[in-house]
């Protein structure tokens, strides 16, 4: 069993742990819960280390073994990763740590169960950006949607189950397409291997079949991104999900579709992609525009935050659109990014929704009074997702326009007026709560404590340390985005 | 024929059939005239029985292909790759039968347990015959059997309905079926299967019309044995009437049953062709395309609606016919496997949730959906066991039945020609059926519960319950196991 595999299987531990412990001892499940999930975010660090020092070996068992006539069609049980995974898995250990510390505060009944489903999420997602072949990947993506929906349906807000509806019709519907286009090209291919496939395609670029499975992938993975007409599921998963359900969601479940687009989509397939390079700029503009339009006239919280991530999946979009180094660099970067900024975020309004019990922005004016350290934290947060100099949103913004206006600067000019757009909602969301005027609606509450206080920082610290040191990110990623570079021709 | 030749045959081949035959006799005999104290053993004899035919089948892997009674009965890998899931759905339902609680309403024990066999007993000859003539007297051993296990409830309305749908229904299916047949012996003068291969393909165009008149009338009366569109009907009012472990037998054994007919017929007779030219198989797989998009659209739809557990498997189990249709369709070299597969899946999750059925609706006297509700707090056991059969009908992976759709995903994409689009269909209605399954995750997980007390699962309930499990698991963590056997 190599280091993969048991980063992967880890969350296991905390999810046989937690049968052990009463189902009514809180304390005790909050303690262990917490301790359990440092188990991955080890591993993970791990990792994250050896990559940059070392290779990591590759899991490699032969599993399953079709015969078709002739040709016979083989799968192993394989994990490897590369940069950009390597990245994800390591976010994915942070705030998944991170969330299960908010579920103390934010979940009341079951908590037990609530872990343990944490815990099975954690190995889904996990497992997605370890796997060493497409049919694995399949099979971990899966995984994730059965934690999720019981999550969404027993701990979500009001309208939880009709949410929890819609995001399993919306990734059934992803994940099936996705199944079809991964048995076009097991047929195709003979394997599912990364490198397999992509040299096997290489070799036969030009086909319509080619051109076939990248528009499934991009469906599969827009739906999860997502891509603006296939959006409303997220909008509700991020209105009705119980808040560490969020963190995760929006931090890390949403960038398997950045992951899934840039390692599938461009690295198998870049002569068909650059055929939509046209359409995936407009599709990335309409996200960018209409996500930060849409966040301009809300009057929830949640709703702008969830808004602002279509805004933000679009930047991903326009720098897969721009199809060159800065672009795809600048599309990465953006996902670990966003990841963290919208941790932050739901973070910070999982603590305020606590105190006031509301997230009406209607109601929520002059905070800074009453809790300096959670308006301040805010003003951060939103600081960040605008994308000021100094933290990691800018550098991602910067290089994906800087890829754009190389390739297609026609597109660059209109998407920079969704940058202004996001300055202003965010401005327009965060002054009012922070600094508008006082009134006492909500009596005595406390400010953030420390258990709210230490996430915060260290999601804090990693937005900042990216945005002063992006070297840290972009010498992980050299060798990812320089095998795209390679495929893409230039 | 005298007694030389008679004596010449291969019979040990029959092995598995003479045991089925044997024990049913001396049970039903058993049955009339033996005690009490014996008679609650019967079950028990025939699950032995069972057992032993499936040993003499196994000493039979990778025997070489037999032919006797002048080519009526043939033994191939085919029949005995197929026998082998009958036996172990029989078994498993035999379990079933075993596990029941005293009060349940069939008092005629014995009855019931022999004609399950008889019913099996059918199926296999079905499987292994090469003769028209044999094909139907093991078609119909099974459907006379069928009507008497649905009809046995006789007490009970709806089985009473049932009961009188099915054998209306069944009627007119083998009056199809047989009408059929007399074309494609019209055409061909003769009822031996590799026969009317010879002369079909040699008489191909002169004769095509009336062969594909003969194709479709043959194929609308066998849709009824797997419960396709358009003799799908029947299903959900039979599955709610009769007792559970007899809808479990219709919806595995018998279904398999079907298919395995389907398969020898269609496969042997019409597949063959002048070399070069369309078979006419080719040229009617848009028909059986059809029917295989209208089934799995329809019965995915409307389980939706479903609040009657036993309904709601009827209808996915109509869903389920029409996937497996699709490498009948796409024929490759992978069909055989993919049915097969799809088909040993099929079986374990599908009697593994009947199980779980069966236990509820004895505790909670109903088969509404409400039995499921709170589940997870008042039997954890029956919740997860529930859950994996739910997911694997559903498709997920780490499952049996994601191995099967993704098999037969791949025979369908590798087909020459690629059936995309029975693909797609079957995609639109894997997220379809999504809704309804979990949906009764959601009751058992979410809803608070609506029946009071604790459920406990006893070990004669527990046996085909880990044999289910086991089977899902296995089967779609390590499939290896099963191909390699099959292969």
């Amino acid at each position: 069993m190599g280091l993969l595999s048991l980063l992967v299987f880890s969350p296991i531990v905390g999810f046989i742990i937690l049968f052990f412990i009463p189902k009514h001892d809180m304390k005790m499940l909050h303690k262990i819960a917490l301790a359990a999930s440092f188990i991955p975010f080890l591993f993970g660090l791990l990792v994250f280390i050896l990559f940059k020092t070392d290779e990591i070996p590759a899991d490699i068992l032969k599993w399953i073994e079709f015969e078709a006539g002739e040709k016979s069609f083989v799968i192993h049980y394989e994990l490897a990763v590369d940069g950009f995974s390597t990245i994800l898995i390591f976010l994915t250990a942070i705030i998944m740590s991170i969330a299960i510390l908010a579920g103390s505060f934010h979940v009341k009944k079951d908590i037990r169960m609530f872990y343990q489903l944490m815990f099975l999420l954690e190995l889904g997602v996990l497992g997605v950006f370890a796997s060493g072949n497409l049919f694995l990947f399949f099979i971990f993506f899966e995984i994730t949607l059965i934690p999720m929906f019981l999550l969404l349906s027993k701990w979500g807000g009001t309208d939880r189950e009709e949410s929890a509806f819609h995001y399993l019709v919306y990734n059934g519907i992803g994940s099936l397409i996705l199944l079809v286009a991964i048995a076009a090209i097991f047929v195709s291919a003979g394997s599912t291997n990364f490198d397999t496939v992509m040299q096997h395609f290489a070799t036969n670029e030009n086909s319509g079949l080619a051109l076939g499975i990248a528009i499934a992938l991009l469906l599969a993975f827009g739906i999860k991104l997502p891509i603006f007409p296939l959006h409303s599921w997220m909008v509700k998963v991020h209105v009705d999900a119980p808040i560490p359900v969020v963190i995760v969601h929006a931090g890390v479940l949403l960038k398997i579709g950045a992951y899934g687009l840039i390692t599938f989509g461009i690295g198998f397939f870049p002569v068909a992609f650059e055929k939509l390079v046209l359409v995936l700029a407009i599709l990335g503009l309409v996200n960018l525009l209409y996500g930060a339009y849409l966040a301009l006239v809300q009057k929830e919280l949640r709703a702008v935050l969830a808004y602002s991530s279509i805004s933000h999946m679009g930047i991903i979009l326009l720098g897969i659109a721009a199809l060159n180094e800065s672009g795809i660099q600048g599309a990465i970067f953006q996902a670990v990014s966003h990841g963290l900024i919208a941790a932050l975020f739901f973070l910070l309004v999982g603590s305020l929704a606590n105190r006031t019990n509301t997230t009406s922005l209607k109601k929520l004016s002059g905070l800074a009074r009453l809790t300096p350290l959670l308006a301040g934290f805010l003003l951060v947060a939103a600081l960040a997702g605008l994308g000021l100099p100094g933290m990691s949103g800018f550098v991602s913004e910067f290089m994906v326009f800087l890829g754009l206006f190389e390739q297609l600067p026609w597109i660059g000019v209109i998407g920079t007026l969704g940058l202004v757009l996001t300055v202003v909602y965010m401005l327009r969301v965060v002054m009012n709560m922070t600094f508008g005027t006082y009134r006492n609606m909500f009596g005595e509450i406390k400010d953030l404590n420390v258990y709210e206080v230490v996430p915060t920082l260290v999601l804090i610290i990693c937005i900042i340390g990216i945005g002063v040191f992006p070297n840290i990110i972009a010498s992980t990623i050299q060798l990812t985005i320089e095998t795209l570079r390679l495929g893409i021709g230039g | 024929m005298d007694l030389k030749t008679l004596l010449s045959f291969e019979w040990g081949m029959m092995a598995p059939e003479f045991t089925i035959l044997i024990v049913a006799v001396i049970l039903s005999l058993i049955d009339l005239f033996g005690k009490d104290s014996i008679k609650k053993y019967i079950p028990s004899f025939a699950v032995a029985g069972i057992g032993l035919a499936l040993i003499f089948l196994l000493f039979q892997y990778g025997h070489e292909e037999v032919s006797i009674l002048y080519d009526t009965y043939i033994f191939d890998s085919f029949a005995f790759s197929f026998k082998f899931i009958l036996l172990i759905g029989t078994l498993l339902i035999f379990f079933m039968v075993l596990s029941k609680q005293k009060d349940e309403e069939i008092t005629d024990r014995g009855e019931y347990v022999y004609l399950l066999l008889s019913a099996l007993l059918g199926t296999m000859m079905m499987a292994s015959s090469g003769d028209l003539i044999t094909l139907f007297v093991g078609l119909e051993l099974l459907s006379l059997s069928s009507y008497i296990m649905v009809a046995m409830r006789k007490r009970n309305k709806r089985a009473n309905e049932g009961a009188m749908k099915y054998i209306i229904n069944g009627g007119i299916a083998t009056a199809f079926t047989l009408f059929g047949m007399s074309y494609i012996y019209g055409i061909s003068g003769t009822t031996k299967l590799v026969d009317i291969s010879r002369e079909m393909s040699s008489a191909l165009g002169t004769t095509e019309p009336i062969a594909t008149v003969g194709f479709i009338i043959l194929f609308v009366g066998l849709a009824f044995k797997i419960s396709s569109v358009p003799f799908h009907m029947w299903t959900p009012d039979v599955y709610e009437g009769a007792a559970t472990p007899v809808s479990a037998f219709l919806s595995v054994v018998s279904k398999a049953a079907g298919f395995v007919i389907i398969i020898r017929l269609f496969v042997t007779i019409f597949n063959t062709g002048v070399e070069g030219n369309e078979t006419l198989y080719s040229s009617m797989i848009g028909f059986v395309a059809i029917l295989a998009i209208l089934s799995m659209l329809i019965g995915n739809i409307i389980a939706l609606r479903q609040r009657n557990m036993k309904r709601l498997i009827a209808y996915s189990s109509i869903g389920h016919a029409g996937y497996i249709l699709i490498p009948i369709v796409s024929l490759s070299a992978m069909t055989l496997e993919n049915v097969w597969f799809y088909l040993l899946a099929y079986s374990f999750m599908t009697i593994g949730a009947f199980m779980v059925i069966y236990i509820l609706e004895q505790s909670e006297k109903s088969e509404d959906i409400s039995i499921f509700t709170g589940l997870f707090q008042r039997s954890p056991v029956l919740a997860i066991s529930m859950t994996i059969f739910l997911l694997s009908l559903a498709g997920i992976p780490g499952t049996a039945g994601f191995i099967g759709k993704f098999n037969i995903f791949v025979g369908a994409i590798s087909a020459d020609p690629a059936q995309y689009i029975l693909v797609g269909v079957m995609a639109v209605a894997t997220v379809i059926s999504y809704l309804y399954y979990f949906n009764i995750l959601i009751q058992m997980f979410i809803r608070q519960p609506e029946f009071e007390g604790r459920r406990t699962v006893n070990k004669m309930q527990a046996v085909p319950l880990i044999a289910c499990i086991t089977g899902t698991i296995v089967l779609g963590i390590f499939p290896f196991i099963a191909l390699n056997f099959f292969s």
